[in-house]
């Protein structure tokens, strides 16, 4: 077992229906750090990360979480063993309230209280709105929502899924400084579509393409890489 | 916020105009009022304690359970026939009763159980097999109360009875069954602690999320799975109650069960699908429709259909006015 590594994730194959989305992916995510899935759209980055958290298991390869295989778990046992999820769309619920939503994330009575201080901190608008419904929320406070209720319990690796689509370039910036502070507590396997984005936070990066990794290394290497770049991402 | 405003003022208007069609159609009779709005509150009790689970149930688990109104008529069968048994005729009528009611309940919950448990779980992700099934089930249960009970439907004899359902009160000049006012206490009750389990307890926000999205749930490490079967159960269990409490004064028949589910149908659909609120209110109105129809179209048309119809025409009605149903998500 490679203590180093949080995450193992090892040539998986996910099918959606009749459709083969994912044909040998292998990702490794270093303990502390922040990695990022890269590719186009479609590349199959959000199945990596739903067949990760067992939304949809793959069909062959492997999984560990710290050694331990996530393969054949249902959803909230590999939520249990220490993942947590901030899926695309956020995925917030909207009816209940920001306190609400925070504390169905706990996984122990006292999780929320332990956590409010950094959660604050980080996202002070939600101590302002603390008790209104989340649909209330603009769609960067529900995106700060979404990862703040992924702090509650004590996770070691967040799966965190386009955080700064569709906000606006302050918040992204906000973002970006939250995301960077809480990784000094938690491992991130991120999936970000916004190149200046993915290289202002994350240290290794993985690109996918066609639902296989082709590329990974560190991600200070890739932003000189302008081939790497040109050919899989399509950013000047 | 102001489309429940709205909301709340649709339902408002309708309260209002049933109040006044029964106070007119009363002629003054005060007590004929009074005794068509408290069988309405009676029976608005009754729709309710079947409609909750069907409602919590469709809302978190996409499952309308057709089974639900016969849930309802084994909790009668089993009461009245508990409380009637020779064996337990010695033990004192006001015990009798209650432990026929809580025996009638935790049946209901052990068949929600098995149903969900054994049947209902391979077929998740087949939505039209749950209903075909539900449906298939709610038939084989009044086969079974056939075969162990006949075809006789049974009413309470007032001789055979307990304290409170053999005293009444009358309101200006009518009699009104005790009884029925303790089912509506109770059925008020039960809203609220339903409510209070749904909106103050972790489980209550387990569900209410649930019926948002339960993938997310699950995500955040919850066995939705066991989430599930503890609303299913429940739902089943509540339902047995209703129809425990309703035989005093209902009795129990093989058609009870159809009687409560069209109308608990309706209420949880113009209420607005999965909505908690929605159903209590929901119920309340249609009972009260019901009731008061019931008392116009008796002493004035000479017939009994039209109360029948009462809850599709309410339904329809607040459809037109309201395509989510009162308290229904728009996106829904």
């Amino acid at each position: 077992m490679d203590t180093s590594h949080v995450l193992e994730v090892q040539s998986i194959h996910t099918f959606i229906g009749q459709f083969h989305i994912l044909e040998g992916v292998t990702v490794t995510v270093p303990r502390g750090s922040i990695t990022v899935l890269l590719g186009r759209n479609g590349a199959g980055k959000t199945t990596t990360l739903r067949s990760i958290m067992g939304l949809t298991p793959p069909l062959q390869g492997s999984i560990t979480l710290n050694g331990e295989s996530l393969i054949g778990l249902a959803p909230y046992r590999i939520a249990q063993m220490g993942v947590g999820y901030v899926p695309e769309h956020r995925a917030i619920f909207k009816d209940l309230t920001v306190r609400e939503n925070l504390i169905i994330a706990q996984r122990s009575a006292r999780d929320l209280e332990r956590r409010s201080d950094l959660i604050f901190e980080l996202f002070p608008d939600l101590a302002k709105f603390y008790h209104l419904p989340g649909g209330n929320l603009s769609g960067g406070q529900q995106q700060m929502l979404a990862i703040a209720r992924a702090l509650v319990p004590d996770n070691q690796l967040l799966l965190v899924d386009e955080p700064s689509e569709g906000l606006a370039p302050v918040i992204i910036e906000q973002l970006i400084t939250a995301i960077r502070r809480l990784s000094e507590q938690v491992t991130v396997l991120l999936v970000e579509q916004n190149f200046r984005v993915a290289s202002l936070l994350a240290d290794r990066y993985v690109i996918i393409d066609d639902g296989q990794s082709v590329a990974s290394g560190l991600m200070a290497e890739l932003v000189h890489d302008e081939a790497l770049i040109q050919k899989y991402l399509g950013v000047a | 916020m102001p489309q429940t405003r709205s909301t709340l003022m649709i339902v408002m208007a309708l309260t209002l105009a049933l109040l006044l069609f029964s106070f007119f159609t009363s002629r003054g009779d005060l007590g004929s009022f009074g005794t068509t709005i408290l069988s309405g509150l009676f029976l608005g009790m009754l729709y309710f304690l079947v409609a909750a689970g069907l409602s919590i149930i469709f809302g978190l688990m996409d499952i309308l359970n057709f089974a639900q109104g016969a849930y309802f008529m084994t909790g009668a069968y089993i009461t009245f026939a508990l409380f009637h048994l020779p064996a337990f005729q010695g033990v004192d009528a006001n015990l009798r009763f209650p432990s026929a009611v809580a025996a009638a309940t935790a049946v209901g919950a052990l068949l929600g159980l098995l149903l969900e448990r054994g049947l209902l779980r391979p077929l998740y992700a087949r939505p039209i097999f749950q209903l075909v099934l539900t449906f298939g089930v709610a038939i084989i249960f009044g086969e079974a109360l056939k075969a162990i009970w006949g075809t006789a439907a049974f009413s309470w004899s007032p001789i055979n009875s307990f304290g409170i359902h053999q005293s009444g009160f009358e309101i200006f000049g009518r009699q009104f069954g005790t009884y029925r006012l303790f089912v509506i206490a109770v059925g008020l009750v039960l809203i609220v602690l339903i409510g209070l389990l749904l909106q103050r307890t972790r489980t209550g926000i387990i569900i209410r999320a649930g019926v948002e999205d339960s993938e997310m749930v699950q995500a955040l490490g919850i066995n939705v799975r066991a989430v599930f079967t503890m609303v299913f159960t429940l739902g089943c269990a509540v339902a047995a109650f209703g129809g425990a409490i309703a035989a005093p004064f209902l009795g129990a028949n093989l058609g009870m069960g159809n009687a409560f589910l069209l109308p608990a149908i309706a209420v949880v659909v113009l209420g607005g699908l999965g909505s908690y609120m929605g159903t209590a209110i929901g119920s309340l109105l249609v009972g009260l429709a019901v009731a008061v129809v019931a008392k116009f179209s008796t002493e004035f048309l000479n017939q009994t259909v039209w109360s029948s119809i009462t809850p599709m025409l309410l339904l329809i009605l607040i459809l037109l006015l309201r395509p989510s149903g009162l308290f229904g998500k728009e996106s829904r």
